[in-house]
């Protein structure tokens, strides 16, 4: 029991980073219909800064606040400089362009920082406290809920409350009417690019200290989650990129702690199959009609 | 419905020239197919004996690749389905072709028939793989099948790790090989007989795909393609062609996969990381997508581009780190700014400029003759 309650919490830690991941990979599917394949090598990147960053300075909070204006700018520029210039009439074209930039991105990581794991820091002790006997929660995932909760929050108001957000849905749902209307339909793009991309680093900030370090190649898997995570919850839902993200951390902290952790990915990809075959659209999609 | 519209360029979709229906002025397609492969074959073995062992050497894993890319050619170029999971495709018939050598090597049977068996072996167990993947992809479109074959890319390799009882986990499988047969003479180099083999392999495979391509399956594929409604009203089973795409295609990588690992005479995870999926996809697209010819363009150049950022980092002198450094980011590098700028510039890839470029000639030299 001691072990499920374990099993449990640590499942919802990293669902909820998955959940943040997923976010980030709906928003930019809802304004431009692309998966943004390249966001954990975005992501990555960011990483990457806020290490530099720290290790010039000492200052872990320095370097967080550098992720995530990295991963805003990294994703305003990937829009602005690549993804404004695809041709979008074939869906397989920006996902062929986002995989180049993956190559790009982690060619030029290896290239500066060297293909090896390098210790990643954290600001609170990883150690579980025990609550009553039971070790439950560690400071960090403490503080991993806390940010993604602001997170998810915050992204909620600005698309609920303000009239930016307005705008960017506006423009994602009818950009011809919007334009007509007077809405920057161009740069709400961008700002739903590095609003995505600013999510996404910041996951990646909360992930990599958890798996083994910070290497070019660290998001892959976690990206292949967070792709599940926004799957079941059904690519055009942020409420449900975020139960999806809770769910896929869960799957994957049971089969590690009762089956072994070796078998997780083998758990994502059958999660991913599983729900695309019965429920392609999501768990959380309204039932829809047939598309022609 | 635009989100099966493949990626391939507009010129494709126009009928190529020298597209005759089979039994034309030409004569057959096989015919015509049958001769460019026998002259292919008879240059191939001139070059051997022209070229170091090293150079054969290269070229047989120009052909290893070719069999995946032409795979992925078919599947992507024709049939607008994206796979990222072809490299996990090639592992899959590389450690069959391991698996099933060491049986024989285990046994004591030795004789130059094994090879085939084994790539045989290798070729049917890639075609179930891909026929359940097929079966799923079927079902997938766009970014959702993407996602899928991104997943099968980063857990196959994943899955040797987990049962290192068969597969040895990181380390590895050795791939015992013949040496060449007697009869070609006691001094006959290796490297020349493994261009032979690579050769062999993947001529035969380019007939087959080029003759698939060219028949009413091929026909089939490209109505699926570029217009799934109107291949449904053609009375077209989608759905079984698309499977059928896929299987033709997971054949070629299985294939590919089984002879780089009879080339490297040893298979790992390492080699047949999603970084080779990427690879292949950067090459069949650079290389010009919806064309077989794309194919071997993209094949060389995953060959030729790191050996050359190689011979350049040689050039230059550089202190040791930075070199190790650049020597294994470099191509990656260089690989996926192309791959932007391809896709970006000239979606029709290196055969479609030439094309384009022929094109042009031509016209500029017909009208003066008339």
């Amino acid at each position: 029991m001691d072990r499920f309650v374990f099993l449990t919490l640590d499942g919802l830690s990293r669902g909820s980073v998955y959940a943040a991941s997923a976010l980030a990979l709906v928003l930019i599917w809802r304004a431009a219909r692309i998966v943004n394949f390249a966001q954990g090598a975005m992501a990555v990147a960011a990483a990457y800064v806020a290490h530099s960053v720290t290790s010039a300075t000492g200052s872990y909070w320095l370097g967080f606040l550098a992720a995530v204006v990295a991963g805003l700018l990294l994703g305003a520029l990937v829009d602005v400089a690549v993804m404004r210039l695809v041709d979008h009439r074939s869906p397989l074209n920006p996902v062929i362009v986002a995989l180049g930039l993956v190559l790009l991105i982690q060619a030029v990581l290896g290239m500066v920082y060297g293909n090896e794991y390098r210790p990643a820091e954290t600001p609170f002790r990883r150690t579980a406290l025990s609550v009553g006997g039971v070790a439950v929660l560690s400071p960090f995932d403490l503080f991993v809920f806390a940010t993604i909760a602001v997170v998810v929050v915050g992204l909620a108001w600005i698309f609920t409350r303000t009239a930016v957000g307005l705008r960017m849905r506006a423009a994602a749902f009818a950009p011809e009417v919007s334009r007509l209307l007077g809405v920057n339909v161009g740069g709400m793009l961008t700002l739903g690019w590095a609003l995505a991309s600013g999510v996404g680093a910041l996951a990646a900030m909360l992930v990599v200290p958890t798996e083994l370090g910070l290497h070019p190649h660290a998001m892959d898997l976690v990206f292949v989650s967070a792709f599940t995570a926004a799957v079941v919850g059904g690519l055009d839902s942020p409420p449900g990129a975020v139960v999806g993200g809770l769910l896929v951390g869960l799957l994957l902290s049971y089969v590690s702690g009762y089956v072994g952790s070796d078998l997780t990915p083998l758990a994502v990809l059958a999660l991913l199959l599983a729900v695309l075959l019965v429920r392609p659209a999501g768990l959380f999609a309204p039932v829809a009609a047939r598309q022609v | 419905m635009s989100a099966t519209r493949a990626a391939a360029p507009p010129a494709s979709r126009r009928p190529t020239a020298g597209v005759r229906p089979a039994g034309g002025p030409r004569g057959s397609t096989l015919l015509r197919h049958l001769a460019v492969v026998a002259v292919a074959a008879l240059l191939l073995v001139a070059v051997s004996y022209g070229l170091e062992p090293f150079r054969n050497f290269q070229l047989a894993t120009v052909a290893a690749y070719l069999c995946a890319t032409a795979g992925l050619t078919v599947l992507t170029g024709l049939n607008g389905q994206l796979s990222l999971g072809h490299g996990a495709l090639m592992a899959v018939g590389a450690y069959t072709v391991a698996l099933s050598q060491n049986a024989f090597a285990d046994r004591g049977v030795t004789g130059q028939w094994v090879l085939p068996i084994s790539l045989g072996a290798a070729l049917l167990t890639t075609v179930a793989v891909g026929a359940v993947i097929g079966v799923a992809a079927a079902r997938l479109r766009g970014p959702y099948l993407a996602g899928v074959t991104l997943a099968v890319a980063v857990v196959v390799p994943a899955l040797t790790v987990t049962f290192d009882g068969v597969f040895k986990g990181e380390q590895g499988l050795p791939v015992p090989v013949e040496p060449p047969p007697a009869a070609l003479g006691p001094y006959f180099p290796y490297e020349r007989w493994q261009l032979w083999v690579a050769g062999a392999a993947t001529l035969l495979v380019l007939l087959l795909l080029g003759n698939l391509v060219r028949s009413r399956f091929g026909r089939t594929f490209r109505a699926v393609r570029d217009d799934e409604v109107a291949a449904r009203l053609a009375g077209i089973h989608v759905a079984r062609t698309q499977v059928l795409a896929f299987v033709v295609s997971a054949a070629g990588a299985g294939l590919g996969g089984a002879l780089l690992g009879v080339l490297a005479q040893s298979v790992s995870p390492g080699a047949f990381s999603l970084t080779l999926s990427l690879f292949l996809l950067m090459a069949v697209v650079i290389g010009g997508l919806g064309r077989l010819a794309g194919a071997v363009w993209g094949a060389v150049l995953l060959v030729v581009l790191p050996d050359l950022t190689h011979t350049v980092s040689d050039l230059v002198t550089l202190p040791p780190a930075v070199a190790q450094r650049l020597e294994g980011n470099l191509p990656l590098a260089i690989f996926g700014i192309t791959l932007v700028v391809v896709m970006i510039a000239a979606p029709g890839g290196v055969q479609g400029l030439l094309s384009r470029l022929g094109r042009a000639l031509l016209a500029r030299w017909r009208p003066r003759r008339t």
